[in-house]
């Protein structure tokens, strides 16, 4: 039997991926990192910022993501997310400047708590593939 | 009868107007295109997310204290209506059709005592609305700036309805907007959008459970916003490439009624030119006679 499924990520200007052959998917949920294999029960979760692994037979994809939900049923992996990146097609100075605005807006001090979480996450990621 | 002069200035005058109606229609036809492509394109995500919310307004357990944008205020009295319409004119009845049906649903609305609270996107709509409705007008937005439709904009539209929701300034809210059928063809749509309406097709209810992670109440509470942008933004895309549609007919329309225009005043030109042609003969023929 086949080990793989049906990946697709969508954002409001058009389909940005479609695959039918992915084995494994790790999303950067919201309550922690979460592999997606197979068969796997249908969940609805969100995305922090991080970084979607994309496994299949051809190798392994990443994609840095801001936010997104995600929905798996039936075998068919749904992303949306208003951004998303190729985290080998991103300039490096588009890196620095999203985290020159990330890191001003951690700065002001009328943010919630959970909007200072997911900068705190942002910046994190964005310097580790910085 | 007009001068001969007058007359081919006239000509003159109907031909270059027709050059640039059909520049605009050529313009209208390629910007279509890509309108048109980016509105299909736009259609999965918004799918999604309804899907989504659906499922997620299924499962949720606790009915009564379901977040306020997918249950309402509980009340009906104030009405927002968000009027999404061009910042350019020249589009035929693209404007027009909007406007037509708020008006009507206004009229319902006040009919029934209703109070109405309206917001305008895109300049053309204020201005055909505020002379009317001026006092009812609460807001203007515009983005005569941006080139195309994008996520951007309709988050600004969204987050101001959300803001304004939050503060109770109205219980329900609706957006006008132009549906993208074919270039002929636009269909001004009315939607509701807070509160959400969920009519679910039952065939389509789906029958397994979903984990949720965190739990149903802040995944809504999350997604809700975020389902208003898509949706203002699906209105949008369609809004941009009705637009381009309009246009391109009302041009194409333009090209072929001056293009008759040039040709009956061509004739009347001829006509006149060979009266006086008949004239001058007459009168130079008479002359010789009476010598």
């Amino acid at each position: 039997m086949s080990e793989e499924f049906k990946l697709e990520v969508v954002n409001p200007e058009k389909s940005f991926l479609s695959k039918e052959d992915v084995t494994e998917v790790v999303v950067p949920a919201f309550e922690g990192e979460m592999g997606i294999l197979k068969d796997h029960i249908s969940i609805i979760s969100f995305l922090k910022p991080g970084i979607i692994k994309i496994y299949s037979k051809l190798g392994e994809e990443k994609y840095y993501v801001e936010d997104g939900i995600i929905e798996f049923k039936n075998n068919n992996l749904s992303i949306l997310t208003s951004s998303i990146f190729n985290i080998n097609d991103i300039e490096k100075n588009k890196i620095d400047e999203m985290l020159r605005v990330a890191e001003e807006e951690i700065a002001k001090d009328n943010i919630s708590d959970q909007a200072k979480y997911l900068i705190d996450q942002k910046i994190e990621v964005l310097r580790t593939i910085n | 009868m007009a001068s001969l002069d007058d007359l081919k200035k006239r000509i003159a005058s109907v031909k270059s107007t027709q050059k640039i109606t059909k520049a605009m229609k050529m313009v209208a036809a390629a910007k279509l295109k890509r309108a048109q492509d980016s509105a299909e394109k736009g259609r999965p995500y918004s799918e999604k997310m309804n899907n989504i919310i659906l499922n997620l307004s299924e499962g949720i357990s606790d009915k009564e204290n379901a977040p306020k944008l997918l249950s309402g205020t509980g009340k009906d009295q104030i009405h927002l209506c968000v009027v999404m319409t061009s910042d350019r004119g020249l589009c035929g009845g693209f404007n027009s059709n909007i406007i037509k049906k708020a008006k009507s649903y206004f009229s319902r609305l006040s009919s029934e005592g209703k109070e109405l609270k309206i917001i305008t996107v895109g300049s053309k709509g204020n201005d055909q609305l505020k002379r009317i409705f001026g006092d009812k007008i609460i807001e203007n937005i515009s983005f005569k700036n941006s080139k195309n439709a994008n996520f951007f904009d309709a988050e600004k539209v969204s987050k101001i309805i959300i803001e304004r929701f939050q503060k109770e300034e109205f219980d329900i809210c609706t957006i006008f907007f132009n549906q993208f059928k074919n270039v002929i063809t636009q269909i001004p749509q009315a939607q509701q959008i807070i509160p959400l309406k969920t009519d679910i097709d039952d065939k389509e209810k789906s029958e397994d459970n979903y984990e949720f992670e965190p739990d149903e109440d802040e995944i809504l509470t999350n997604l809700l916003p975020k389902n208003i942008s898509t949706q203002i933004f699906k209105a949008m895309l369609e809004n941009s490439a009705s637009e381009q549609g309009a246009r391109m007919s009302a041009m194409d329309n333009a090209t072929r009624n001056a293009g008759e225009m040039v040709d009956k005043l061509t004739i009347e030109y001829n006509r006149s030119r060979q009266a006086a042609i008949t004239k001058e003969l007459i009168e130079i023929i008479s002359g010789a006679e009476s010598l």
